[in-house]
Parts: C-alpha cells; structure tokens; sequence
C-alpha cells in the first residue's frame, strides 16, 4: 500500500510582512509528485520571500508549510531531509572546488562518505560538470554555477526542489539543458516549484501561479490560464504601426495593446465589434491593414491582462 | 552531528588557507607588530640630545658638564652661544633640552654662594621631558652634594655631612625597567583581540553577504554547530599567534615566562571565549564584511586604550577606570603580565578570573541567543 502523501509539498494561507510591507499576502500552494509548479510575476511579487517561507529560510507570521507530510514548524528536520533549494543568487563557497562544494553539502546533509564520493559522481555526470571536479566554484560560467547548484541541491536526493529564478542571466542553450535536467528529476516523481521571469518557461510547468502583491491572483495549468482570454486576443498587422496602435487604442472594446514583434496583439472586451469598426477606421486614416483576425492567446497576454487588472483593483482600493 | 561538525570545520580551514592576503596578516601581524612595540614604541628614554652654553669656561664649568655627560640620559650634541640658537635648536628638533651656565658660576661657587644653572626643556612630548626632567635635576642635586661634601673637607670636616634620609630602591621582576618585558607579553592580549574579534565577525558574515547562509539554512545543521564550527579554527590560530609571539619576545627581547605557560595557556582560553563572543556578537548586528570589520576596530580601538596596554589605568581619570572594567582586555592583561613578568599563580589572579569568566558567560551567552539561523 502506498502510504507516502502524493502531495509532497503544501501551504496553507502563508503571510510575512517586513515593517508595513506585505510581501506574502496569503498564500496557499500544493504541488504533487512530479509535478512542476511554476510561480511567476512581476519583480516584488513576493515570489523570493515565498520559496523562502517554503523552505524556511524566513518564518512565516501565519500559516504552515508541510513537506512530505512534515510539518516545517513543529518537525523541521524530518521536513528538511526532503527539501532542494537552490537559492535566486550564487549561494555556493566560491574559494570551494566543485568537488568540494558537493562534498561539503552531502556531509552537512549527513551522508555517509560514501555515499557523499557515489552522489557527488553520478550528479557531475548528470549535470554535465564531469572533468571541472577540481575547478573553483568561482572560475565556473554561470551556467556552471547553476549546475553546480543544482547538483549541490540534489545531493541528498530531496522528493521536493525549489530553484528559485535559477536560469536568470544565463544563455538560451543552457537554460534549455538547465530544463533538460528538470525534466529528467521529475520523472523520479521529484515535486519541483520554480520562479521564474520567463513565460517560454512558464509554459513548460505543468502548474503556475501567477503572483502579485504577495498573492496568488490565479493557479491553474498554461493552457487553462490562456483559455480564459480564448477569443479575446486579436492580431492586428497594419503599417504604419505607431499610428495603427494609436488608433486600436481608441477603439471603446479594446481594452489593451502590446507589440508582440512586427504585430500588435489588441486585448478586447469583445471582439466582434472590433473586427467591424477597427478596419473601417485604419482606412479611414490612409493605413493598410495587412490582417485583423483573432489569435490564440499567449501566457504573456493573460499575465499582461491579469497585472493591469490587479494595478487597477489596488489603485481603486487605494483611493 | 560529528560529520557535519567536522564538514563545517574542515570548509573553513580550506577557505583560511586559499586566502593568502588574511593568512600573511594572521602570522606575521604578531610579529610585525612586536617589532614595531620592542623597538620603536619604548618608553625608555636615552641620549637625550643636549646643548650646552657655557658661559664660565671654567674648570668648575666643566666638572658640572661632565656630571651630565656621564649619565646616559644626555648625550651633549651641540655648544652655543645665546638664547637665541637654544630656541632655533629646540624649533628645529635638534636638541630636546639645553643647560646654560651663567659667566659668574665658577666665582659664585668660590665666595661660597649658591651658582644658579639654567635647564631648558622642550616640552613637547612629555615623556621624554619627564625624564629629562628628573634626571637634570638629579644630576644637579648630586654635583650640589659632591662640591658641599668639597667645601666641608676644606674646612677640615670631611665626614660631618650625612644624608639624613637614604632612600634604597629596590625593583622587582623588572629590575632594568626594559619596556618590552612589559609590553610584549600584553601584546598577546591585544593581538587576540584585534584578530579574533575581526576574523570570525568577518567570517560569519561572509556566509550573509555571499549568500551562503541562505544554503546552509535548509541543511539539518544547528544554529550552534554553525557557531562551532565557524569558531574553531580562530581559536586555533588565535593560540598559534599567542605562542607566536611569547616565542619570538623570547627570542627577540628575551621576555621571560617566569609563570606557568599552562596556566597561562588556559586563561587565554578563557580569555578568547570573550572575544570569539564579542566576534559572533558584531556579525549579528552587521550585514557586510566591511560593515563588520568597521564594527570591530570601532570597539577594538577605545577598548585598547581603556585596556591599561599603553597607559596605565591608575593615571586615568575616574571615569574612565570605571569604564574600563568593562574592558575583558583590562583583566587579561593583569593576567599575562602577571604570569609572565610577576609569575604570580591562580591565588593572585582570582578576581580577574573571575571577572573574565562572567563576561564570557554573558557575552558568549547573549551572542549565541541573537545568533539565528534564518534570514529575517
């Protein structure tokens, strides 16, 4: 019978606050076996301070956190034992070989030696850091470093990983191993949350969140995320573009306009009346429109819509 | 807990010696500045640089002169003529004190009179003027008594002056009144202090500034195992500097041990409990390094003066030698100077023990009870 939880990770209603700042709001999250769950937002979102309440890094003023089943207040140690962090900044002894910095976090960790020597060997090969065993931390390129972190958060073979922005500042090629390398520890039934700026990663988690203010303003899977916004996306490619997107702007249905590359994607109340009016009124104006048509949606529209939305509630809530 | 106790032991060592920079100044700090202490920094003041207006030319002119050329305290450097060149001599440095004997001394002394002598002293830096001071007057008063003694056995009474007063001094421990016997063995304490207090604030908050903690936080190791075991290898080097410098004072200036180095030894322990406190206390109030160091030397610098290392704390105004029982420093350097000078044991020593072990208590206590392992 199996008698491990599936949800390996769960937080209930977590709230930190620094002076005045509310920089977690209530927060509630749970992430099962193999599952990825990414948290993004905007810069301040109280993404960090999350993952750090997570891992206990920061105690929460209310709420609680259970890792495989473990209370992190009351049975820190047993909670502990299942839990990978690989912190948002370079948190590795840079005056530390590779092999060292490994070594140092199994033994902390309270591996035997060896098993410390048999982990430290087959995570060098499975990060791909196999022959620098003996390069200092410091002289690693950034991509390295991650590695080397990741491994480092991995020694002890958690059941939960938290990286938190762990491809920031790193290559396209390299984020793409980096998440080669995720995928690989999901599928050992691994339960992985990531922050994380970018939306093409966004797209891989099986799960996100998407915070602001230190909330959870939605959850769900990126295709559920985008399906709210199905059918009010349009992509408009017109030239000029500038008096084009001014134009779209004016337009009573619509209710935003980014650039997405040489389009515009126009986010409307309804699209019916734009796709009448707005054709007609580009023309009017001597532009040329090459094609207004609706368009799946992407996560960064529904992230777009959802932050100017809560922009707008806290403005309200303000005045 | 002993595995990662040690893990915790080992990473540090590995980290003191891939630093070259803070390794050179751990050992040869001690030495440099004992050098600099045992040669420069002496109290002892000798030759004097003198000059002389001698206006008499006499034989009786020269008698005096040679009294103070005699004693190493003067060392006569130049003969003037007028006030005028003494003031330049003093302005330019040249001399730091000039005798001038007036035309008529010899003949004062031949009518039996008294032959005034003029000293003048450059007072700008009092110790030396101190003693030029006493050791101008001392002269004097002897070359006095010398020509009295002359005068009596003229007349036939030789025998009939007697001091009524003979004061014998006797010094102990110290009997040379060499001032490195004194300040090197201090400088144990003061180099304990300045490195133990300033390493391991800066190593623990190294860990913050870098971001290490935050990885160390999610380990299963305790908030007193990280104390531990950042801790340790300072009290290492801190006992391979103290017997650093006893050896080379030894070698150098030939300080004596006259107590015992195990005593001595273990009193330093107790000593560095305060200071690796002290250490630990600074890297829970400073977020950087920088921050830190800037921390320890703004406690280290009023703590070595109240400490009794370069003035004495009898001299000090009330306040200030009230002050400076809160100084842990104060009462080791009764015990190292004790131990090596007076070689004295415990039953001499048990109030400083004593007061030592009570801030060792609270400081090492209150350090560890702020001392968090978390972020906030």
């Amino acid at each position: 019978m199996e008698t491990r939880p599936v949800v390996l990770i769960e937080a209930d209603g977590l709230y930190k606050a620094f002076g005045t700042t509310r920089a977690v709001d209530g927060v509630s999250l749970s992430v099962r076996a193999g599952e990825a769950f990414g948290l993004v937002g905007p810069d301040g979102a109280g993404k960090t301070t999350t993952l750090r309440l997570l891992v206990g890094a920061l105690r929460a003023d209310r709420g609680r956190v259970a890792v495989n089943g473990f209370d992190l207040a009351s049975q820190v140690d047993q909670a502990r034992t299942g839990i990978g962090y690989l912190a948002q900044r370079f948190s590795l002894y840079g005056d530390l070989t590779v092999v060292e910095n490994l070594r140092f976090f199994g033994q902390v960790r309270g591996l035997s030696d060896a098993a410390v020597e048999r982990r430290a060997r087959e995570l060098l090969d499975f990060v791909g850091l196999g022959g620098f065993e003996a390069r200092r931390a410091d002289r690693l390129s950034g991509g390295m470093k991650q590695k080397l972190g990741l491994a480092c958060a991995l020694i002890h073979e958690p059941r939960v990983l938290l990286l938190d922005e762990p491809t920031g500042g790193v290559d396209p090629v390299t984020r793409q191993d980096f998440w080669q390398l995720l995928i690989r520890v999901l599928g050992r039934g691994t339960a992985v949350i990531v922050t994380t700026p970018y939306m093409d990663e966004a797209a891989r988690c099986h799960r996100i969140g998407f915070m602001a203010g230190g909330r959870v303003l939605v959850e769900g899977a990126p295709r559920e995320l985008t399906h709210r916004l199905a059918g009010l996306v349009l992509e408009l490619g017109a030239e000029p573009r500038n008096r084009a997107r001014a134009i779209a702007s004016q337009d009573p249905d619509v209710l935003d306009v980014q650039t997405f590359g040489d389009r515009l994607h126009l986010r409307v109340r309804a699209a019916a009346g734009v796709l009448e009016r707005l054709p007609l009124a580009l023309s009017a104006q001597g532009i040329v429109v090459e094609r207004l048509r609706p368009v799946a949606p992407q996560l960064e529209d529904v992230f777009i819509a959802l932050l100017q939305e809560h922009n707008r509630a806290a403005e309200a809530g303000l005045q | 807990m002993i595995t990662r106790l040690w893990s915790l032991i080992r990473k540090e060592f590995i980290q003191i010696v891939r630093d070259p920079r803070t390794l050179a100044i751990t050992f040869f700090m001690p030495v440099v500045q004992m050098l600099l202490l045992g040669y420069s920094a002496t109290n002892d003041v000798r030759n004097v640089p003198l000059a002389v207006w001698d206006q008499s030319r006499s034989a009786e002119s020269r008698q005096l002169l040679d009294a103070y050329r005699a004693a190493d305290y003067f060392r006569i450097t130049h003969e003037v003529e007028g006030e005028a060149a003494i003031r330049d001599l003093i302005d330019q440095g040249s001399i730091r004190a000039a005798i001038i004997v007036p035309p008529d001394y010899a003949e004062a002394l031949a009518r039996g009179e008294v032959a005034q002598v003029a000293f003048v002293i450059d007072g700008s830096d009092p110790t030396i003027a101190g003693t030029a001071l006493s050791a101008a007057t001392l002269i004097g008063q002897a070359r006095s008594t010398a020509i009295m003694a002359e005068r009596l056995a003229a007349r036939g009474q030789a025998g009939a002056l007697r001091t009524a007063i003979d004061v014998r001094t006797q010094v102990l421990f110290n009997p040379d009144l060499i001032s490195a016997y004194y300040m090197v063995p201090a400088l144990v304490g003061l180099i304990l202090q300045f490195l133990t207090i300033v390493l391991t604030s800066g190593a623990i908050v190294r860990e913050r500034e870098r971001g290490t903690i935050e990885q160390l936080i999610v380990t299963p190791i305790r908030s007193w195992e990280l104390v531990v075991g950042k801790l340790t290898p300072y009290v290492f080097i801190a006992f391979f500097d103290s017997l650093e410098v006893l050896v080379v004072g030894r070698l150098l200036f030939d300080v004596p041990i006259n107590g015992s180095l195990l005593l001595l030894l273990s009193l330093t322990a107790l000593f560095l409990v305060t200071t690796l406190g002290l250490g630990l206390l600074i890297s829970t109030l400073a977020n950087t390094q920088q921050e830190a160091t800037i921390t320890s030397i703004f406690f280290n610098l009023p703590a070595i003066f109240l400490s009794g290392f370069f003035y004495p704390l009898a001299a000090m105004p009330p306040l200030l030698q009230w002050l400076s029982y809160l100084i842990p420093l104060r009462y080791f350097l009764v015990v190292v100077r004790g131990i090596t000078l007076k070689g004295v044991g415990l039953e001499a020593l048990w109030f400083e023990v004593v007061a030592l072990a009570v801030f060792a208590v609270v400081i090492m206590g209150s350090a560890a009870l702020r001392f968090r392992k978390r972020l906030d």
